[in-house]
């Protein structure tokens, strides 16, 4: 990926995003923006593996979820700056996704989605049980400190580092779905049996995707733990590894901005239907089945196709 | 000593009998369908909950539950297979394991915003009340008759299946479908009707699991990832497979809760790593 023309969509998408990013805080609620962007690139992150490779993680809860423990205890416990403490949870997170996806990768299909479940329910087993998790209560408190002289505790600093982390992450998952090891994975999504026989070590190349995958969770969800100044046991359950399908689902996975698309529209939804209590639960399962069964492609897909149909 | 360890075992068998039945559901409609029925646990979860409030508003015992309740929802499970999962057919089936999912959500979301969190009780039939003192381990009469029925129900199942004609049927379509179809056989049909049986079985388990179990909304969603679990270890190739790891499982958290109490909640998944080292296809799977 080059640096875009000035006349290409890319250049022109990437120019929109800045422009409502930078924006957004005065619009919003800054915390419900970081909110928006952490969990869009947990997204991006999500569908690397399911849009671009083909493999269902039903696990990613334990990727955001641990990163998010670790960055709240290195910050509050040990008292280590954000620089250090957000980069540790993303990089547990992809030493868990090294470990799992080592372990999961040998089975293929439904069987990895159900595997990667079961190791994330041993991570929220964990994190119930061990003694500097907090068990049921989590991480209360957590300093933001300083980053690069910034105060983080005002709201503004803190969306703005987020954004900044956010872009960069962003970009990273765009420039390696368009780099030839994107092309590879895709092959390998497309006919894995193609690929191997044209000498590609295909295994190499799913646990490599798979590694970039988690950590990049991770990296969202120490944002989170930041963002919030908790981190709960919420963030390690199979719901939050539901609510990640859900979004990908419904923004088109197998494209670059479907995933942020779904995550925004997923907490709006949230945020409106709040009051409504377990309501949501039955709501998401309805927008799940709906979408599985008539939009498979979701909402950035359909748009696609019908721009693709009328020009 | 022993008693504390025969008392965990038993405990075992009895999660074990368990993990079977629905497994053996699983691995059924897995088979034929290629759909990994999320809503196992859930459909499980209703089971015990119709025949909770069968005795609750309409005085229906436990015997009549244990017959109207797998009926009844083996009926919703051919409405879910005509209405959803047939239109899924020829696709990649994580767009089953999608879909089911959602049914989850939506069953549990909607049990849980009628009653909460907290377990209801339900009582233990009076015929089967009390027990015996086996001198090693006190063994409620309820406990044996649910390892003794789902014993025979597993059992009956794989006779079905590998000894009669339906069960031919059954694994030709596993094999083959379109070959099957070819014959004159009607598959769609097979479909619809295994996937409410694969709903029933689970119903079953859970009107059986409910004297033992509080019956409450999330029943049934931390059952099932010890159920895939089970699955992935044992492989779906098989039925026999398929029960011999639940109840293998059941017995091996009862050990774990015996020797080291906090890790028996992970120890299926730990088995299941393992297993994942050893033999990637499952103990009694065939490499696919």
């Amino acid at each position: 990926m080059r640096v875009p023309s000035v006349k290409t969509p890319v250049f022109w998408g990437y120019g929109a995003l800045v422009a409502v990013g930078v924006a957004a805080p005065f619009v919003v609620y800054p915390v419900f923006a970081m909110n928006v962007l952490t969990m869009a690139l947990f997204a991006s992150a999500f569908n690397l593996l399911l849009g671009y490779v083909g493999l269902l993680s039903f696990g990613h809860a334990a990727f955001l979820g641990s990163a998010a423990y670790v960055t709240g205890y290195a910050s509050k416990a040990l008292g280590l700056p954000v620089i250090l403490a957000v980069p540790a949870g993303a990089a547990v997170a992809a030493l868990l996704g090294l470990l799992f996806g080592t372990l999961a990768l040998r089975r293929s299909g439904i069987y990895f989605a159900m595997i990667t479940l079961g190791f994330a329910q041993v991570i929220y087993f964990l994190v119930v049980q061990m003694p500097w998790t907090g068990g049921e209560d989590g991480l209360q408190g957590i300093p933001r400190g300083r980053v690069l002289g910034l105060d983080l505790s005002d709201k503004y600093a803190m969306y703005y580092f987020v954004y900044a982390v956010f872009l960069l992450a962003f970009l990273l998952v765009h420039r390696t779905i368009e780099s030839p090891f994107g092309q590879v994975l895709r092959a390998i999504r497309e006919n894995e049996p193609r690929a191997v026989s044209l000498g590609y070590d295909v295994e190499r190349y799913k646990l490599l995707a798979f590694v970039l995958s988690a950590g990049l969770s991770g990296l969202a969800g120490s944002l989170k733990a930041l963002t919030l100044q908790f981190a709960t046991l919420g963030d390690v359950t199979w719901q939050r590894s539901g609510e990640v399908i859900l979004m990908t689902l419904l923004g088109g996975m197998g494209t670059v901005v479907g995933p942020s698309v779904g995550a925004l529209l997923v907490l709006t939804l949230e945020n409106y239907l709040a009051s409504l209590g377990s309501w949501v639960t039955v709501i998401t399962g309805a927008v799940f089945v709906v979408m599985v069964l008539a939009f498979r492609r979701g909402l950035v897909g359909e748009v696609r196709a019908l721009l693709k149909r009328s020009f | 000593m022993i008693r504390a360890i025969s008392g965990q075992l038993l405990l075992g068998l009895i999660n074990g009998s368990f993990y079977a039945l629905l497994s053996l559901g699983l691995a059924i409609i897995f088979g034929l369908l290629d759909v990994v029925n999320f809503a196992h646990g859930a459909q499980y979860m209703m089971g015990a909950f119709l025949a909770w409030m069968g005795l609750e508003y309409l005085g229906i015992g436990y015997w009549w539950a244990l017959l109207l309740v797998p009926a009844a929802m083996g009926l919703v499970g051919i409405a879910i297979e005509r209405l959803f999962l047939r239109r899924l057919q020829g696709l990649d089936p994580l767009y089953g394991l999608l879909l089911t999912f959602g049914l989850t959500l939506m069953i549990e979301g909607a049990f849980h915003h009628a009653y909460g969190n907290s377990g209801n009780p339900y009582p233990v039939p009076e015929a089967l009340t009390g027990g015996f003192d086996l001198g090693f381990v006190y063994l409620p009469r309820y406990r044996a008759w649910v390892v003794l029925v789902s014993g025979l129900v597993c059992f009956a199942s794989w006779f079905v299946i590998e000894r009669t004609q339906l069960g031919a049927y059954l694994r030709a379509g596993t094999e083959n479908r379109r070959l099957l179809q070819a014959f004159g056989i009607n598959v769609p049909l097979m479909f619809t009707v295994t996937y409410g049986f694969g709903v029933a079985l689970a119903a079953f388990a859970g009107v059986m699991a409910a004297p033992i179990y509080q019956v409450s909304p999330l029943m049934g969603s931390s059952l099932i990832m010890v159920v895939f679990a089970v699955v992935v270890i044992g492989g779906m190739g098989s039925i026999l497979g398929a029960i011999l790891t639940g109840l293998g499982i059941g017995l091996a958290e009862g050990l774990t809760k015996f020797l080291y109490p906090p890790a028996a909640s992970v120890v299926v998944f730990v088995i299941m790593a393992l297993v994942l080292l050893v033999r990637p296809a499952g103990l009694f799977g065939r490499a696919r």
